[in-house]
């Protein structure tokens, strides 16, 4: 793993045993000794510690730091309230994602844009080409950056002096200098996340584990507690070719911005909403115990391939495989059939989620 | 009775002209715990090195390879309901499937205990 970046955390995984592996770049913890199915079930009762240092953190700020969101983002930033987290996309021209993000509004004229680690360096080139015809300014902020999740998450946080109680969902504060706190996660549970310093990241997540209540929790359980959360993962869920449409993401973007929107795509994304979709994202089980995972082909009822399985796994607190797949959109003749090494698996289709999402509203 | 090893990481102890064949106790800890293990059917004949079992971990199915020819006689029914045995007992209770050995000569190209803790450590 030569190559590879390490995150401010690396030594604090080394040093609690967890088994490495390479993901967008960098050296992360796939699963630490509890084990994956421990970790995974931890989260959902108690509170799971992530390391997502990985992620990009970019801050917008200047005069047009709104106007320069605003066309990079179907979102209607310059009356987002301040402290307010938006989920949103880079949008290519003709509407397929680029990457998904989240915006929180900082200031009047300061934003942070959280983005996908894998997506990074086309991310930065696409604002950074916008950024040009505006009077803004786009800036990486490398930082110790953690996932604090599950409903103990909040009573960790309070005796670590945050007062996050009154943190609505999907809202982040500053707490101090070169620190990031929003209620928001990727497990389908209350939680935070939590951006430091780098140089701090150690000595608070260190603090965090000295409470009996909070254990490390690797790549491997994010993985299947967003997917029984019904979360979509870019590189495999979604991708350029996806619209928010297909991706069953369009609640995203308010109904004022679907027509008329200034946002790059926005003109692809009124055509294409118009048009109807001709794919959409599903959810899937199966009363097989074999997990049906992604590149898995999908068929109807008369063996005609409609679709993939794009995210699939075993779900643990679901018990038992769960699925995201992406199918035609006018497929109807049901029951569908999963392709797994020659063996084919019955499915049936499921609302997102697959466990309930647990989000302090 | 004799324990070999392959560098993909599964074990085969050999009693006369049977086998009892798993994944290797390092094999599991990479892997993580697992949820499903596919069994042959018994009778199968297959050869060194042919997929014989997959076995998958929450994250990712692998494939185990037959570490000698032969006849697959028995498999380890135990873990349609419990795949986590391959976790708690690798080389025990976790075994994977039993084969009659073809031909034995093959069991030469194997490695045995101190090769095969070399290629782990």
């Amino acid at each position: 793993m030569g190559d590879l970046k390490t995150t401010p955390l690396n030594l604090l995984h080394l040093d609690a045993g967890a088994k490495m592996g390479a993901y967008a770049g960098y050296s992360m913890p796939l699963f630490y000794p509890l084990g994956l199915i421990k970790e995974h079930l931890h989260t959902r009762k108690s509170a799971g510690l992530f390391d997502i240092s990985h992620m990009l953190h970019l801050e917008v700020s200047g005069n047009e730091a709104a106007n320069l969101i605003e066309r990079a983002c179907p979102l209607a930033a310059s009356t987002q309230p301040i402290g307010s987290c938006n989920y949103t996309f880079f949008l290519n021209e003709e509407a397929g994602i680029i990457d998904d993000l989240i915006v929180t509004r900082l200031g009047s004229d300061r934003y942070l844009i959280v983005a996908n680690a894998g997506c990074a360096e086309k991310d930065r080139a696409h604002i950074e080409a916008i950024a040009q015809d505006f009077d803004a300014e786009v800036k990486a902020v490398p930082r110790g950056f953690i996932a604090l999740q599950g409903p103990l998450a909040k009573a960790v946080l309070a005796d670590q002096n945050f007062s996050v109680s009154q943190m609505a969902f999907m809202s982040g504060i500053e707490p101090k200098p070169d620190w990031f706190i929003s209620r928001s996660g990727y497990t389908g549970e209350d939680g935070f996340e939590i951006a430091m310093p780098t140089d701090k990241a150690e000595e608070f997540t260190q603090k965090l584990l000295a409470d009996d209540r909070v254990e490390l929790i690797g790549l491997g359980a994010r993985d299947s507690l967003r997917l029984e959360a019904g979360l979509s993962l870019y590189g495999q869920d979604l991708d350029e070719t996806i619209t928010p449409h297909e991706a069953g993401l369009i609640w995203a973007i308010s109904k004022p911005l679907r027509s008329g929107g200034k946002f790059i795509g926005a003109p692809a994304l009124e055509a294409k909403l118009a048009s109807g979709r001709s794919r959409k994202r599903i959810g899937l089980i199966t009363r097989e115990k074999m997990p049906v995972r992604a590149g898995a082909k999908l068929f109807d009822a008369d063996d005609n391939e409609i679709g993939l399985v794009t995210s699939g796994g075993f779900g643990p607190t679901f018990n038992g495989p769960v699925a995201i797949g992406m199918i035609n959109a006018d497929a109807d003749n049901f029951p569908l059939v999963a392709q797994v090494r020659a063996k084919n698996i019955p499915m049936e289709i499921h609302k997102f989620p697959f466990v309930p999402h647990q989000y302090k509203r | 009775m004799t324990t070999y090893y392959t560098d993909d990481h599964e074990w085969i102890t050999v009693d006369g002209e049977f086998a009892t064949i798993g994944i290797t106790d390092h094999a599991q800890t990479q892997l993580g715990d697992l949820v499903f293990v596919e069994l042959p059917e018994t009778g199968r004949e297959v050869e060194q090195g042919d997929d014989a079992v997959v076995v998958e971990s929450v994250k990712a199915a692998s494939d185990v390879f037959a570490p000698i020819s032969g006849e697959i006689t028995e498999v380890n029914g135990a873990l349609s309901e419990n795949p986590a045995l391959v976790n708690s007992s690798a080389q025990g209770e976790g075994w994977l499937i039993k084969m009659k050995i073809k031909d034995a000569a093959e069991l030469e190209k194997l490695l045995d205990k101190d090769a095969y803790d070399a290629l782990i450590a």
